[in-house]
């Protein structure tokens, strides 16, 4: 159908693509200033006023200083292990529940339904679970950051509807031809449920990738540590002796006013990049992923 | 419904629950698959969901750590009365409710609109293009936000850059009170906007056609499609993420909040969740802390029924 703009709708055309790009350069502005500003050399650094918006000359010196502190290295191997290690638990917990939660005509499931629906609007709190935590033993081990977090009820409930999207008569074939449960699930549902699998997945890792509070709140013990902590120490906590400590294993006390910014800059980039270059291709069935409004039945 | 399945299979029992034990029995065996199945995941929620629910009485009790929650006397009241008397109760009640009232008047319009705009962009690639980098921010840890907010309006930040620039003067404005909130929700758009959008274009996606074709037959432009077509079609989803967003009013951005303030801000940063932290895990008062966590869950539970039911007598759109 081919309407001919009126010229009141090119003007509006015209301004929304304009304030589109302008917001658009706005989020993605910040980004690029701390991605130039960690290339950059430092005295120049020092001397900038206002956003950057290309290298000032070029190093990688802070590059370089980051992957000599201890504290890093150790960080991203410990942020490796809750990411990988606790994504599979999420989406092992998460598919077999969402599975339990498809099969109807059974007061049972409608049981474990409510059950998962009030932990939607309530919960016990920080101080009950830190105890419970404490209580099981947990605390200090990297099970507190593995296990307590296994389902979110909400991923939980979107993973069942797009399991509901799936003609019953593929499960109830598979069951007369003598399949059971568990093929049904591994064999059938998940791989046809890519799309919600890609978007669970990428939710449950960044969220992975992401915390600090948990192991802020249940680790003592820096080995454990993941590169989030880490980063707060560096970040948020500049002034702290941990922090200092940090930075003078890599440089001379003279140049760490210096290498400071740099070094803040570099953290920064190497703890966020991998996750802006991994969303853009789970992009596509992010739509898939925020059906909500299909809490209700 | 229920009627008509009993009717087609006689095996199939009804949905309803009704404790006929018999019956019970009969389908645990018949489906004994599922009910191990669902073994693990029922743990799961009873042990990390259900068990700090009950951890809960801790509120009632003097709790101590030796004595478990069973062998510590009980206290009633006392821990929430002295919750309301304490100097910081208004300040924490008030400084919960601004900023969840600010982050709800600027944050929650803002997707709906940027998702009407974006829809009007008819070059595919463009409009993808802007939908990828506007998710981006939503990607980046909070430590990271954190720490860019504290770079960025630092005395020598970026931000004062512009300042100057304009004629101002420089300041940390992290450490100036009548500052945080704007800060706070500033960042929150930005961080959020983009990919808060994605739920309202996937219901403007859902929207039949025809009804546009209908309203270009009768005579309607563009603003008047918008106006009459895509918003009350998306309306339901609307009022749903709002009566959810009301249901979380007290829980406030609570991690953004720790990473961000500091001892000079506590007077407008300060709020119920951070307090609860530092009372309960930093000073130990566990059962002061849990009452004032408590009293933060109960409200948002209120707050939540009385917005559904709000919505369900005015728009016939409820959660359940």
């Amino acid at each position: 159908m081919v309407v001919k703009k009126t010229i009141g709708e090119k003007i509006f055309d015209f301004l929304n693509i304009l304030f589109m790009a302008i917001f658009s350069f706005l989020c993605i502005a910040p980004i690029l200033h701390v991605l130039f500003a960690s290339f950059s050399d430092p005295l120049q650094l020092m001397r900038n006023q206002g956003i950057i918006l290309k290298p000032l000359g070029f190093t990688l010196k802070g590059y370089q200083l980051v992957f000599r502190m201890p504290g890093i290295l150790t960080g991203y191997k410990n942020t490796l292990i809750y990411v990988i290690g606790g994504t599979l638990i999420n989406i092992l917990m998460t598919s077999i529940g969402a599975y339990v939660l498809t099969f109807k005509n059974w007061g049972y499931t409608k049981f474990l339904m409510i059950l998962v629906v009030i932990t939607m609007f309530f919960s016990g709190g920080l101080i009950p679970s830190y105890l419970l935590m404490q209580k099981l033993h947990l605390t200090d081990t990297r099970w507190a950051l593995l296990i307590p977090g296994a389902i979110s009820s909400w991923n939980l409930i979107v993973m069942r509807t797009g399991f509901m999207s799936i003609p019953a008569s593929l499960q109830e074939s598979a069951r007369i031809d003598g399949a059971g449960e568990w093929t049904i699930l591994f064999r059938i549902i998940l791989p046809l449920s890519k799309a919600v699998l890609a978007v669970m997945t990428l939710f449950y890792a960044v969220g992975h990738w992401n915390s600090w509070f948990g192991a802020m709140v249940y680790l003592r013990d820096r080995a454990k540590f993941p590169l989030q902590l880490i980063l707060r120490e560096i970040l948020v906590q500049e002034s702290q002796t941990a922090t200092v400590s940090q930075f003078s294993q890599v440089i001379k006390v003279g140049e760490l006013n210096m290498y400071k910014p740099l070094i803040k800059y570099t953290t920064i980039i190497i703890a966020t990049v991998p996750v802006l270059c991994f969303y853009p291709f789970v992009q596509k069935y992010f739509m898939e992923g925020v059906m909500v409004g299909s809490v209700k039945e | 419904m229920s009627v008509a399945i009993t009717k087609k299979k006689k095996n199939i029992p009804q949905q309803n629950f009704h404790f006929n034990w018999k019956e019970i029995k009969r389908n645990f065996i018949r489906h004994r698959a599922i009910f191990l199945m669902s073994i693990p995941v029922l743990i799961y929620y009873l042990i990390f969901y259900y068990a700090p629910m009950y951890g809960v009485v801790i509120a009632f009790k003097d709790f101590s750590p030796k004595l478990g929650i069973l062998g510590s006397s009980w206290a009633g009241l006392k821990h929430f009365y002295d919750f309301f008397n304490s100097y910081y109760f208004s300040r924490l009640i008030k400084n919960t409710l601004l900023l969840s009232f600010y982050s709800i008047l600027w944050g929650f319009p803002a997707p709906i609109i940027f998702a009407l705009l974006l829809n009007e962009i008819k070059y595919e690639r463009f409009k993808k293009g802007v939908q990828t980098i506007t998710y981006m921010p939503h990607f980046i840890s909070l430590v990271v936000i954190a720490g860019l907010i504290k770079d960025f309006v630092a005395t020598n930040g970026i931000i004062n850059d512009l300042i100057v620039y304009l004629g101002g003067e420089r300041s940390n404005l992290l450490i100036n009170p009548s500052l945080f909130r704007t800060i706070y929700i500033v960042s929150g758009i930005w961080q959020s906007v983009g990919f808060n959008s994605i739920i309202y274009l996937a219901a403007i996606s859902g929207i039949s056609p025809e009804l546009y074709e209908a309203a270009v037959i009768d005579g309607a432009g563009r603003w008047k499609q918008v106006l009459h077509i895509t918003i009350p079609s998306i309306a339901p989803t609307i009022i749903i993420l709002f009566i959810l967003q009301i249901g979380n009013l007290m829980n406030v951005g609570f991690e953004k909040v720790l990473l961000l303030y500091n001892d000079s801000i506590l007077e407008t940063a300060d709020v119920i969740s951070t307090f609860v932290y530092r009372k309960g895990l930093l000073e130990f008062n566990y059962s002061y802390s849990a009452a004032v966590g408590l009293f933060n869950s109960v409200i948002n539970c209120i707050l939540l029924v009385a917005a559904n039911f709000t919505s369900r007598k005015i728009s016939e759109t409820s959660l359940w």
